[in-house]
């Protein structure tokens, strides 16, 4: 029974670790890089708002950042509740994961709710 | 019989340097999620109004964002690049029978990387 | 000739200099806390810390406990930690620790049992947990007339990296997971199974995956990747550990969808 249950909740975990790692890595430095720097400081031209603000509405656009958004509080929530676990609080283990996993669905709820605002 | 059990104290991963980049390689992904807020306050105020953006852009040309964004790009690429020279660990890639090899699966995860980052500067600054 | 020669002339300067040893001890009959002994052995050019500790028993102290055999790295018997790392010590020279001192204890992670020898059952329990043989379905053995079980190089090359396994231990020693939760099935363990699974002879890799697959297993890692970097034989444990994981993940998608059709 254990073992069914860590084979069938696990590989689920792991996918969503997984995907969210390889988005934010694959993404993250590049976005980093415009909204710090590009953007404010108008390197790379000004009147941005309006192609953004319009790309912003298209469900597309709002799909993939769905996906951009919520995969990587799932590859924080993995990673950090392990971490935790192994620098010594293996004690409170359940409450770290039901924190940790908890707070990557809020996170995800979070953006669902803020691209359907738009 | 007796033994002697080692204790392994809390602080295991100070006392060699490879377990240290581990906990930080794992510690990134604070700034990932944090990064995802931001994200979040970003999009919605683009979505807003034109005042709202223009507020946030100033706000973001303050030192403590310049520095706040030089830390989170620093761990951020940190946890790019091991994520990126891992990977070919984890996948195993045949073309019928030989095996790609690592370093190749390596080069081609970083053009990825590259023509990703340059897309998507096209799609906000091109045309 | 030549070499012989230097050999000769290295060995020549060396006799007179010497290098501490300092042995961790263990008398689980009259030690409470285990203790550290420092010892003034020859340094050899050519020797290894097994070299030194042997010259310990045999000249300076003949009660010090450690385990080795074929002096080789084949046997995998006489992994310690030399100044904090896991090494094969018949494979640590002397000549590449030039700090004059050098620290030597059991592999980390294990009870200790006396001196430099520590408890491997829990090792050997995982090793029969996940089989490592080659199992058969029932009725799948093939008879002896009809043959052998026939495999091509490609075959081979898919798993001929995990056999070379010598179960040192070393991998465990360097596991951090391992040290902080011993029921850690652990890297060796599921290198091996990763190597019987991978066999095309092999049929068993659903009874390996109840061990490997579970709350204990493949899971519990993190991926620090020390393992693969400790190992003489370069078995990567810890690449196997990561395609156990998206073999496993592979499974579990493969079962939604097929869970349909079966009906």
């Amino acid at each position: 029974m254990e073992v069914e249950l860590a084979q069938s909740k696990e590989p689920v975990i792991w996918m969503l670790f997984s995907a969210g790692g390889m988005i934010s890595a694959m993404v993250f430095p590049v976005l980093l890089l415009i909204t710090g720097f590009l953007l404010p400081f108008e390197i790379a031209g000004d009147g941005t708002f309006e192609r953004i603000h319009v790309a912003l509405k298209h469900p597309l656009i709002k799909l993939i950042l769905f996906f951009v958004i919520s995969l990587p509080f799932f590859h924080w929530a993995h990673r950090f509740r392990f971490t935790l676990v192994d620098i010594g609080l293996k004690h409170v283990s359940l409450m770290i994961t039901v924190c940790c996993y908890g707070g990557a669905i809020l996170g995800s709820i979070l953006t669902i709710i803020v691209l359907w605002n738009i | 019989m007796k033994t002697y059990q080692i204790p392994v104290s809390n602080t295991w991963w100070l006392k060699k340097k490879s377990y240290f980049f581990f906990v930080i390689r794992e510690m990134t992904s604070l700034f990932v999620a944090g990064y995802c807020l931001f994200l979040l306050v970003f999009i919605s105020k683009a979505a807003e109004s034109q005042q709202a953006y223009t507020e946030l852009l100033v706000s973001l040309k303050s030192p403590v964002s310049i520095l706040l964004h030089l830390i989170f790009l620093a761990f951020i690429l940190y946890h790019a690049i091991t994520w990126f020279n891992l990977t070919p660990k984890i996948m195993v890639l045949h073309i019928g029978e030989e095996k790609i090899p690592d370093g190749l699966i390596a080069v081609s995860i970083y053009i990825g990387w590259l023509a990703v980052s340059l897309i998507i500067l096209w799609i906000i600054f091109g045309g | 000739m030549a070499s012989g020669r230097t050999y000769i002339w290295k060995r020549g300067i060396s006799v007179s200099e010497s290098i501490e040893l300092e042995i961790f001890r263990y008398c689980p009959e009259k030690d409470a806390e285990p203790l550290f002994k420092s010892y003034q052995v020859p340094f050899r050019e050519d020797w290894v810390v097994l070299d030194a500790i042997n010259y310990i028993k045999d000249e300076l102290d003949g009660t010090l406990s450690y385990r080795w055999s074929c002096r080789m790295g084949v046997c995998g018997s006489c992994g310690m930690m030399v100044n904090g790392e896991p090494k094969l010590t018949c494979s640590a020279f002397l000549r590449d620790y030039s700090s004059g001192k050098i620290r030597v204890e059991p592999l980390q992670g294990f009870p200790v049992l006396r001196d430099l020898v520590f408890q491997m059952d829990d090792f050997i329990n995982k090793l029969t947990e996940v089989k490592p043989y080659i199992l058969r379905n029932e009725n799948g053995e093939k008879q002896v007339e009809e043959g052998e079980y026939l495999q091509s190089p490609a075959q081979l090359a898919k798993y001929k990296q995990y056999t070379l396994c010598i179960n040192c231990m070393l991998c465990y020693s360097a596991c951090p997971i391992y040290a902080l939760d011993s029921e850690f099935v652990g890297p060796a363990a599921i290198a091996l199974a990763q190597r019987y699974n991978m066999d095309s002879r092999d049929q068993g890799r659903k009874q390996r995956q109840e061990v490997i697959a579970g709350h204990e297993g493949i899971w519990q890692c993190t991926f620090v990747g020390e393992c693969s970097v400790v190992c003489p034989k370069n078995v990567d444990p810890a690449a196997a550990i990561q395609r156990a994981k998206v073999s496993s993940t592979m499974d579990f998608f493969k079962g939604i969808i097929t869970l349909g059709s079966k009906e």
